[in-house]
């Protein structure tokens, strides 16, 4: 079945495309960019690098830059997915969902619309055992934003590795984080995985942060041999 | 130990952790778990299990709503069994019931209609169907959304089916299939 991933650049949307790359044949990424910082469907930072991320994997992209107005976004995300249905004739669609009815509602009702199938491979999936599969499988994911309490301006930057895998599920239980971000604590970006044949290195950053919100901006990046 | 059965569109799809895992993770908390593809269903894989739950699918899988000869065999079990979306439709199917189009996509209100050990008043669930079930005279509703039948349970045997999942957002009608019957 050919698939297009709805990806965001991100540990989850990351993972699922490899795991959906596992069983089906996955022909192209699919991006919503989006203006609004607030957006519960898309918003992510560094959505720019998805593009040095699909090349990285030799994937084409769609890129569609959209407002994020609540429920005016998926007519975006409806029009990319067509776009991705008539120019790499996919037949279904995959999505990083964990735990978010929010999102994978919308993401389903698009997909009926369009009459293509929707796949969920991370699904419900625990999330200590998610990150720890990140590791496992020898991802480079740092975290890119940060937007929860006690979450400080220390951590932006910072590779998931076992050491803080452990912090952020010590933080779950003191202070009631999702560990893998699934209320919009952390967001992340990933820098290398086994799909890319390259990985990416950040040549210049920034990082913003006031108080427990703040974000890691990659200014520059390019594609390195592994 | 309880039969989770993976009614996806082929074995080891893209659809087994959406739709199969979630449910063996509730179930793995209370009882052993073995889990089947329903093209590999042996009999001592009924004979074995104390109880089954067939699982749901993708909502464009209709695999098992064409293949009802494969599951004649929910007729002569006489254990409890819980069928979860294509689960419900399939086990209706086998009874002679008839499915009906009833897209519901999200969370929706659930209203009981007939006291039972799974579930009680009114509730939310997480929907993904584009078909309910008619059911046929063996069956009883149980509950319905304002849309269609959402469960129902044949008035002989411990055979329920529900159209929402449970896995999503109700896990305790999982655990009462387990504990209650």
């Amino acid at each position: 079945m050919r698939l297009g991933v709805l990806f965001s650049g991100g540990k989850d949307s990351t993972l699922a495309l490899h795991k959906a790359s596992e069983k089906e044949e996955v022909v192209c990424l699919i991006t919503l960019v989006s203006q609004n910082k607030e957006s519960f469907m898309f918003h992510t930072p560094n959505i720019d690098i998805t593009s040095l991320q699909a090349e990285a994997m030799g994937l084409p992209l769609i890129q569609k830059v959209t407002e994020g107005k609540p429920e005016e976004e998926l007519k975006d995300l409806e029009e990319a997915i067509a776009q991705a249905v008539k120019a790499y004739k996919i037949e279904g669609v995959v999505s990083g969902a964990v735990e978010s009815v929010y999102q994978s509602e919308r993401i389903q009702r698009v997909c009926s619309r369009l009459g293509v199938w929707c796949f969920n491979p991370l699904w419900k999936r625990n999330q200590k055992a998610l990150l720890e599969e990140i590791v496992a499988k020898g991802f480079k994911v740092i975290i890119s934003g940060i937007f929860a309490y006690p979450l400080d301006r220390s951590w932006l930057g910072k590779e998931i590795d076992k050491e803080l895998i452990e912090k952020l599920v010590f933080l779950g239980k003191e202070f009631g984080l999702s560990p893998s971000g699934e209320g919009g604590e952390i967001e992340t970006t990933v820098l290398d995985a086994p799909l890319f044949k390259k990985k990416i290195e950040v040549l210049d950053y920034e990082t913003e942060a006031n108080g427990n919100s703040g974000v890691f901006r990659i200014k520059r990046a390019r594609l390195t041999a592994k | 130990m309880i039969l989770v059965v993976d009614m996806n569109f082929k074995k080891d799809s893209l659809g087994f952790s959406e739709f199969v895992l979630p449910i063996v993770a509730i179930v793995e908390e209370l009882d052993e778990c073995v889990v089947r593809h329903y093209s590999e269903l042996r009999q001592e894989d009924l004979s074995n299990c104390s109880r089954i739950i067939l699982s749901g699918t993708a909502l464009k899988d209709n695999t098992t709503l064409n293949q009802t000869e494969k599951f004649e065999w929910i007729k002569d079990y006489d254990k409890p069994i819980l069928g979860i979306c294509a689960g419900m439709q399939t086990t209706g199917l086998v009874f002679g019931s008839r499915l009906k189009k009833c897209l519901e996509i999200g969370m929706t209100q659930i209203t009981t209609l007939m006291a039972n050990p799974l579930f009680s008043s009114s509730f939310k669930a997480y929907a993904l169907h584009n078909y309910s079930v008619q059911p046929s005279p063996e069956f009883d509703v149980l509950a319905e959304s304002g849309k269609c039948v959402q469960a129902i349970k044949h008035k002989q045997k411990d055979i329920y089916g529900v159209l929402f999942h449970p896995e999503v957002r109700n896990k305790e009608v999982i655990q009462h299939f387990i504990h209650a019957l």
